[in-house]
């Protein structure tokens, strides 16, 4: 801040030809920066382009009418792949694996928030027992997912511990149907709530103690301090978690695959389905209109996000502020 | 605070160990179980085994080139992205140059993709080329995401070391190149470990490329060959065998978790959310 009100005031020789300076220091940052762009215009850039192009076609599975062959390669078919989703007879799995998607992402991200956001209050108290929790709150986070899934299979096995500890007759948590959804749920709530939790706490350990010790000599409840001061003043680095939170699990694969499995009603997501068409079916065209949507699902999420609730994904104002 | 209220703090601090823990004690427990006990829901297992464990080395499902394969493609994913990513986070950090926010920005925004909306089209594009069944096909998608993770994390990285560094350099004659050289690079070798850490995990964590470019089994990573792992009958899962490995591809990320949680936690939390 001192840097930034000085800057004007100070003496203008002190920088001479700063326009030469700016030429060279120009190129050297567009020498740097290049490799990465570069990189990023070929993994990501050209998939996207490629995707939006590919979900205009579609392979022909009827033969010609002339020769009698199959036609080779992939045909214009306009904007089929994109109607299929909504009417006709694949539109169901889809229209059933978008409402999957919105779902878990809507329940495992509120959940995840509010128990990270009590993980987060719970550490800021602790002053022993610190480097423990901080210890065991990054083993969810290392797990692979994959093996998560697989570990949460066994747990919810039809003879397996989760059924052990609940009372009544056994559950078949893993088959399909509505406690096969609330299983990848607890999955994913595990894993990553103990994350938000840690965002969350570096969030809490910049807010100045003095504010705190204002508002308990002004007599304001524990629950009033909560409100008033600790959640309005973290709300800036929640937003982010829970933007990141979002996007994250509305392209979630491996917890419904390795746990449920793909083909199932009840946990099939977007990208399970747009990966069983690509990789299982070789049928690009749909899978790439599956994809293309859930792109556009996910930019308009974080624009609302970023736009309308002013989420600071870049950091820029926090750090004007420090 | 009265004696009555300070025990409060602890427990919090019991259900939280708890709650990240317990499931990763179970597979470790289930794992040490023999496969005849292997439904026991004892918390100890009684006797210890090793059986799963051998079962996973011994037999001839590919594990252990698997694990060969995952230290390969996210080590040289790794290596990659920092070669490329610490010179941008260097200078997206330090120097001042037009479109510096778009380019931050474009990276963060390559992070939130769908990595399916890039895959798609990589497969298609894979096949064409012939490069289904090999690394660079796991490698350079991977890319994606851990360029941006990388370069997040290192740009808050270099934003917090001293100004005065290069300014010193540059007075003793230093060019802006080899200031970076000489004396920030080597300064940065904390935050530059830290990032390759944290890029290491996410790439050995991998699953949808891996699964999606890769059907051959000499060359697929160890989650994947974990996740198809079979039992002695199509409807036997092979629980035991899966807990073992699981615990086998976890177990050095842990480590590396305990080794260096203060690093990894401050490289998580500067370097934005992911």
């Amino acid at each position: 801040m001192a840097i930034l009100i000085d800057a004007p005031a100070g003496p203008e020789p002190a920088r001479p030809a700063p326009g030469l300076r700016r030429t060279g220091v120009g190129k050297l940052a567009a020498l740097l920066v290049s490799p990465t762009l570069l990189v990023l215009a070929l993994v990501v850039a050209y998939p996207i382009v490629s995707a939006l192009r590919l979900a205009f076609y579609r392979r022909d599975d009827t033969p010609d009418p002339v020769t009698g062959l199959l036609r080779p390669g992939d045909h214009f078919v306009g904007i089929d792949n994109f109607t299929d989703m909504f009417a006709g007879e694949s539109s169901t799995r889809f229209l059933n694996a978008l409402w999957n998607t919105t779902t878990f992402t809507v329940t495992a991200v509120s959940l995840e928030v509010v128990i990270g956001v009590l993980m987060a209050l719970v550490m800021h108290k602790a002053f022993r027992g610190r480097a423990l929790v901080r210890a065991s709150i990054l083993v969810p986070w290392a797990v692979p997912t994959a093996i998560a899934g697989l570990l949460w299979r066994w747990i919810f096995q039809a003879d397996g511990v989760a059924n052990d500890l609940i009372p009544g007759p056994p559950i078949l948590w893993t088959t399909d149907g509505a406690q096969a959804w609330f299983a990848v749920v607890v999955a994913d709530s595990w894993k990553t709530a103990p994350f938000i939790g840690l965002l969350v706490l570096a969030g809490l350990q910049v807010i100045s103690t003095e504010v705190y010790e204002a508002a308990r000599l002004d007599g304001a409840s524990a629950w009033r301090t909560f409100f008033s001061i600790t959640l309005p003043l973290v709300k800036p680095t929640l937003l982010v978690a829970v933007l990141f939170r979002i996007l994250d699990t509305l392209r979630m694969f491996d917890l419904p695959y390795t746990l449920i499995g793909p083909g199932k009603n009840a946990t099939d997501t977007v990208t399970v389905l747009a990966f069983e068409e690509a990789v299982k079916f070789g049928k690009y065209g749909p899978a790439s209109a599956y994809a293309v949507f859930l792109f556009a699902y996910v930019a308009v999420v974080a624009f609302v996000f970023v736009r309308l609730l002013g989420a600071d994904v870049l950091g820029t104002k926090a750090r004007r502020g420090r | 605070m009265t004696g009555r209220r300070r025990w409060v703090p602890y427990l919090g601090i019991a259900v939280i160990v708890a709650y990240c823990l317990a499931p990763f004690y179970w597979m470790l427990v289930s794992s040490l179980r023999r496969a005849n006990d292997i439904f026991d829901s004892a918390p100890v297992p009684t006797p210890l085994s090793l059986e799963s464990y051998r079962a996973v080395f011994g037999s001839s499902n590919g594990f252990v080139r698997s694990l060969g394969n995952s230290f390969l493609v996210a080590g040289i994913t790794t290596v990659l992205v920092l070669l490329i990513g610490t010179l941008t986070a260097y200078a997206l950090a330090r120097l001042d140059f037009r479109f510096k926010n778009v380019v931050l920005a474009v990276i963060i925004t390559t992070s939130m993709f769908p990595g399916i909306s890039l895959l798609v089209p990589l497969l298609q594009l894979f096949s064409g080329i012939g490069w289904i069944n090999t690394y660079q096909a796991m490698i350079v998608p991977s890319m994606s995401f851990a360029l941006p993770l990388a370069v997040w994390n290192l740009t808050a990285f270099f934003k917090q070391m001293p100004l005065e560094l290069e300014e010193a350099a540059q007075i003793d004659g230093c060019t802006p190149a080899q200031a970076f050289r000489k004396v920030i690079l080597p300064l940065a070798a904390p935050g530059v470990f830290t990032t390759a850490i944290i890029t290491f995990i996410a790439a050995w964590n991998e699953f949808i490329i891996a699964l999606s470019v890769v059907n051959k089994q000499e060359l697929k990573t160890a989650p994947v060959i974990i996740s198809q792992f079979t039992g002695l009958t199509q409807f036997d899962s092979p629980f035991g065998t899966q807990m073992a490995a699981g615990v086998v591809v976890t177990i050095p990320l842990v480590v590396l978790v305990l080794l260096f949680q203060r690093r990894i936690v401050a490289g998580l939390t500067a370097g934005g959310v992911k």
